[in-house]
């Protein structure tokens, strides 16, 4: 179907981005990659009033690095993090992860920034930043202020952003040397979206577990980081017996919807495997680099 | 109503659009460049491909008030005067199409692939992935990625050989007599 009519703006800065959203808050819609909200649109489901293209607003493009952190401008793309070439094991996970959102024409368009906008619960962008508690910075009329990953994600397409908000950037901590990443993921077709998909982040020190992220995708009606399963690899020695442990962990930690063609103990079975198959690499990884140097 | 300048295949071209108005029916309705063919209009299918500034995006997902100032290519601008592009060549010859419809598609997502990835081909599960972004429901893909090696091939500048190729029989089709 053709979207309803709207009107369409296009401003140059996000000064005037922010006072447009302020003049027209709940039946404005910002556009960034389009990906998403563009289909919304023409199944009329979303029906703005008026769109403001964020596209040629200067300043939201490109990866800034500072020595503990990585921003995402709200204009990188998915296709940007597929190449994604700076020297932290971040720019790594951004890589195994680019290729499973979507195909390479939705990639040359959609954001990072979007799809935490959008909050997909079986996104990927969504379940890495809620491993790694990245910080959504937004800017609305009243000034600039920073929501954590944990606070951002309230439900199904929905967030702790305000209607007259602009989301600006994302920040992501560095992961630094050391740090072994993987992902995987499980989805019916190739077209799918995910069923299920897991992130990992894993420090050893002394051969035992200093830091462990994992975030699990479609494993509830929002993001989740399975703070549980990290706790009860914390400290130990990464082998089977606490890696099988975790991943049980992580599976009961997740909250599952039933969908037709995943009853919620399937669903909890796959999460338990792609964590436990993700754990196991990972920290082999680390393993074989801790001897490296 | 909006008044854009954009530059089609080459060529300036001004349009009055809604803001509504996808950059495929712009394409279509407006500029009369029917190659571009829609299937779903929901960024699946892809047969709605076509170039924006250089990159393969989904035409039904793209407003055309957003490809004002900027560069579309489309199938229509691919051969040079009567003489066809190599990848439209190798389609022909590697029947990598049978009722077309897609065909438009594939040759934009692979013109903006080959361009960025001129070895595309030599890596089977990139190329793989790569056309796993379009859907064609008669070919069952397999003509489709030995035109796209065919393409890349003679991009590159080098010599193919298509009767090689097709009696390796990857889809059990001897020589092309079909
Ligand atoms: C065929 C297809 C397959 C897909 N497969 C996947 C997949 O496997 N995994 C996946 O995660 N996604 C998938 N997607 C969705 C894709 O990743 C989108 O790009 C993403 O969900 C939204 O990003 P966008 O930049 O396109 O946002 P848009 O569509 O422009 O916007 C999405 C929402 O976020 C809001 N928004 C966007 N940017 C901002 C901002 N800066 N400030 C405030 N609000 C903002 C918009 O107002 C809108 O509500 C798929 C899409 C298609 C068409
Ligand atoms: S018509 Fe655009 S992807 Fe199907
Ligand atoms: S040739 Fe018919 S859909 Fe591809």
């Amino acid at each position: 179907m053709k979207p309803a009519y709207f009107d369409y703006v296009a401003p140059p800065s996000v000064a005037e981005t922010v006072s447009l959203l302020g003049e027209h808050g709940t039946e404005a819609s910002v556009l960034a990659g389009g990906q998403s909200l563009l289909i919304e649109m023409r199944y009329r489901r979303r029906r703005p009033a008026i769109l403001i293209d964020v596209n040629r607003v200067a300043g939201l493009s490109g990866i800034a690095l500072d020595p503990a952190s990585a921003r995402l401008g709200a204009l990188v793309r998915h296709a940007d993090l597929e190449r994604a070439r700076f020297a932290d094991p971040l720019a790594a996970l951004f890589r195994l992860v680019a290729p499973n959102v979507a195909h390479p024409p939705i990639r040359a368009r959609g954001t990072f920034a979007g799809s935490l906008a959008w909050a997909h619960p079986a996104a990927e962008w969504c379940a890495l930043a809620a491993a790694l508690n990245a910080e959504v910075e937004l800017r609305g009329p009243y000034g600039e202020r920073r929501v954590p990953a944990g606070a951002w994600f309230l439900g199904p397409f929905t967030t702790a952003r305000l209607p007259d908000e602009l989301v600006t950037g994302v920040r992501l901590p560095r992961l630094g040397p050391g740090t072994a990443v993987r992902f995987a993921e499980h989805r019916r077709t190739h077209a799918s979206f995910a069923l299920a998909a897991v992130v990992v982040a894993v420090r050893l020190a002394a051969e035992r577990v200093a830091w462990v992220r994992i975030g699990l995708a479609n494993a509830a009606d929002v993001p989740l980081r399975a703070v549980e399963a990290e706790a009860v690899l914390i400290g130990e020695r990464a082998g089977p017996g606490p890696i099988a442990e975790a991943a049980e962990v992580a599976g009961t930690e997740a909250d599952p919807v039933e969908e037709p063609y995943a009853s919620v103990p399937y669903r909890r079975h796959v999460l338990r495997t792609l964590v436990r198959r993700c754990l196991t690499e990972a920290a082999e990884a680390a393993a074989a680099e801790a001897a490296n140097r | 109503m909006t008044d854009i300048e954009l530059t089609v295949n080459g060529e300036p071209r001004r349009a009055t659009v809604e803001p509504r108005t996808s950059l495929a029916d712009l394409l279509r309705d407006g500029l009369g460049l029917t190659g571009t063919t829609l299937g779903c209009e929901h960024g699946v299918c892809g047969s709605c491909t076509v170039l924006l500034d250089g990159a393969a995006v989904r035409a039904c997902l793209t407003l055309a008030v957003q490809a004002a100032g900027h560069e579309v290519r489309t199938v229509e601008g691919l051969a040079d005067g009567d003489r066809l592009h190599p990848l439209q060549e190798a389609f022909a010859a590697e029947h990598a199409l049978q009722c077309g419809f897609c065909t438009p598609g594939f040759l934009m997502l692979l013109a903006g692939a080959l361009a960025a990835e001129p070895e595309l081909d030599r890596d089977e599960r990139r190329l793989d992935q790569v056309l796993a972004s379009n859907l064609c429901r008669c070919t069952g893909y397999v003509g489709i990625r030995r035109a796209a090696a065919h393409a890349a091939a003679r991009l590159r500048g080098e010599a193919y050989d298509d009767r090689e190729a097709d009696e390796d029989g990857e889809d059990g089709v001897p020589g092309g007599s079909v």
